[in-house]
């Protein structure tokens, strides 16, 4: 199914090549313009399995990059915002494209570990659709430029879940017991407890983010394990019924295996997130790295890669180029309707974030622990290391005398 | 002098790779983000009391259970005739081979609700049982996991002991057990202590077993140290100030295994 449209962008793009030296007039367009940057190299730091690398027929991406450009491309992958971050910290390395998440953006904005991206090296910006510019996290759009979107919704098991899902209510629901998941980190497992509270995922409120731990506390007997990928493997052998898992990493799921349901609970409202290019301050080659952003932005470039990945284009152009039943699937393209009612995460402030790591630790650790327990354990060992000392010393004078 | 020479290289590495961010722990644990001096670090600590506790507990079953396990096997090794040794020291080597994630991503599903063990027993009509998730599955998956760290200081022991020494207990008239509990289990007190230091300190340490057979519930202390570099609050002050906690509950629990191993039988000992 999304075979055929990728069958024939790839065509479009090898044909043309071969064809250029028959047709004279045609050479500018596809290698010959961008020759002054050629022979550099840059650094891209994305998200696993997040570009499509020419697996299965379809597009590898920075090849064609390397040879529309001669810009070479060192890519490699992360596996979580954190991740991400702290090795942007810690300054281990140089890297010139970043793709992070909505809210890791506004934090790295914050903190001015980005550099403003130059727009005129950026024209397919146009191709970005009005709803996806200037977002809350990057009100001016300066820093980023959106890559893919999607939303958080429920998947469940037909078979086991019959009733109708239109609430995050229903990982409450005690008859599942066992048999639910949930997120291992802590922004997204929040998240659901706070959209059922009708708070808001950047609220700075302390008591809301206590009430929302509260909420899951109580809801951890009947969780069956907080997981991420995992979460592909548990759903499709059965093993777990119902999970919250991002639309677009998970449709495979359901296009795998029919008895596999997705819902987003619309009225109570959803996570909206967005995963946005970003050029990190200090980056070596920012015009290479720019003219690599206006490439992903390419409509037919931009159609391949979500084709491949699975999650949902910002751009109206390429998603006119993808098949239609992809298109009008739900899971990709949500309706309207849900998107009004999705929230983006933004950065919290760092009160909040060291409170959330706090709360997350302790809905996993069923409570707060108590210092002097520690000291004791400490002072038991202790205690048991002198003894042991003592012995020792008094065997061997017995054995001495 | 020569000798000395040779040992360069590594201690250079040492110093690089060990002292160096050794230090780096230390100063962490004890400043601010700002890097100012404090205490608050080492005081939170006190907060994750629970895990500790959940960790040091569970590592200890885990080496418990290697020891029940290993010492039969080390043995019976060590008594084979030599051909046979090598190769069943290769057959306990053999699952190291295999990737640790793999290794482990193959017990979550052995032992899931809907897993190969519990499809098996539905099949003999013994019913299923929960396991996955749980803090069983956490031991199993460290037993599986480090039992060979048990099995290899036992069986150099063991395999050391001069049978001769045995021979004479028998002779003198001690009956089986007599021999192992007052001739060969002394003797190779050394292998056991290095065995339950080798499964012991990485058992308790150990962060991505727990995060799959237990569900991500089953917090441990290595997921905590995990949470506050990849957490959503990039802590490493926090971080550095439960590590170090961590390395003098260890440092104090090999002092303790110290103690048992006799000075002057240096098997497999570590010395401290």
């Amino acid at each position: 199914m999304k075979k055929r449209i990728l069958g024939l962008l790839l065509a479009v793009l090898f044909l043309t090549p071969l064809a250029a030296p028959a047709v004279a007039t045609q050479g500018g367009e596809d290698g010959g313009e961008a020759a002054p940057l050629t022979g550099v190299t840059i650094n891209v730091y994305n998200w696993g399995e997040y570009i499509s690398n020419g697996v299965d027929g379809s597009l590898d991406v920075n090849a064609e990059f390397t040879r529309r450009t001669g810009i070479e491309v060192n890519y490699t992958t992360f596996e979580s915002n954190e991740s991400m971050y702290s090795k942007l910290v810690s300054g281990g390395a140089n890297y010139d494209i970043i793709i992070p998440s909505d809210y890791m953006v506004s934090r790295l904005i914050d903190e001015g570990m980005l550099e403003k991206l130059n727009f005129d090296n950026i024209p397919n910006f146009q191709y970005i659709d009005e709803a996806y510019r200037n977002p809350v996290y990057d009100p001016q759009n300066e820093y980023s430029v959106p890559y893919t979107w999607g939303v958080v919704g429920i998947f469940y098991n037909k078979n086991y879940v019959t009733e109708e899902v239109d609430s995050w209510e229903i990982l409450w629901d005690e008859q599942y017991a066992g048999k639910i998941l949930m997120f291992d980190n802590p922004r997204d497992t929040f998240g659901i407890a706070q959209k059922l509270l009708g708070f808001s995922f950047n609220s700075t409120e302390e008591s809301e983010w206590q009430e929302a731990a509260m909420l899951l506390k109580q809801q951890k007997p009947l969780v069956q394990a907080y997981v991420m990928d995992q979460i592909f493997d548990k759903m499709a052998s059965g093993e777990a019924w119902l999970g919250p898992y991002y639309a677009g990493d998970a449709a495979i799921l359901v296009e795998e295996n029919p008895n596999i349901g997705f819902a987003i609970p619309t009225e109570e409202g959803t996570n909206f997130f967005v995963d946005a290019i970003c050029i990190p301050k200090g980056a070596q080659h920012k015009e290479e790295a720019e003219a690599y952003i206006n490439f992903l932005c390419d409509p037919e470039i931009a159609a391949a890669n979500v084709d491949y990945i699975g999650y949902s284009t910002p751009e109206s152009a390429a998603k006119a180029l993808l098949d239609e039943e992809v298109v009008n699937n739900p899971i990709y393209y949500p309706p309207q309707e849900v998107l009004e009612n999705a929230e983006i995460f933004i950065n919290l402030p760092e009160e909040t974030s060291l409170l959330l790591d706090e709360l997350w630790a302790e809905v996993k650790m069923g409570g707060p622990g108590e210092t002097a327990t520690l000291i004791a354990i400490l002072a038991l060992f202790l205690a048991l290391y002198i003894a042991a000392v003592l012995y020792k010393r008094r065997k061997a004078k017995r054995e001495a005398g | 002098m020569k000798a000395k020479r040779a040992a360069v290289p590594y201690g250079i590495w040492m110093v690089i790779f060990i002292i160096v961010p050794m230090l780096l722990v230390l100063y962490f644990a004890f400043t601010t983000q700002e890097g100012a001096f404090t205490l608050q670090n080492i005081a939170t600590v006190g907060r994750y009391s629970n895990v500790f506790v959940r960790s040091i507990w569970l590592g200890a079953v885990a080496t418990a259970v290697s020891l029940l396990i290993g010492y039969p096997v080390a043995y019976i090794i060590a008594r084979t005739r030599a051909c046979w040794q090598s190769v069943l020291i290769l057959l306990v080597i053999l699952p190291m081979w295999m990737n640790f994630l793999l290794r482990t991503y193959a017990w979550m599903t052995l032992l899931e609700d809907s897993g190969l063990i519990n499809n098996l027993l539905e099949a003999l009509g013994l019913g299923r049982v929960h396991m996955i998730n749980t803090q069983g599955a956490v031991v199993v998956g460290m037993v599986y996991n480090y039992v060979p760290y048990m099995i290899f200081p036992l069986y150099s022991v063991l395999a050391k002991m001069d049978p001769s020494v045995i021979e004479a207990a028998q002779d003198l008239g001690a009956s089986q057990a007599r021999v192992f509990w007052r001739v060969v289990l002394p003797m190779s007190m050394p292998g056991v202590i290095s065995g339950i230091t080798m499964v012991f300190v990485p058992a308790v340490s150990t962060f991505i077993i727990s995060k799959m057979l237990g569900g991500g519930a089953n917090l441990m202390i290595g997921d905590l140290i995990d949470m506050q570099f990849l957490g959503s609050s990039y802590n490493p002050n926090l971080g550095s100030a439960i590590s170090l906690v961590l390395m003098v509950l260890i440092l104090i629990c090999m002092g303790i295994m110290n103690q048992f191993d006799d000075g002057e039988s240096k098997g497999g000992g570590i010395p401290l």
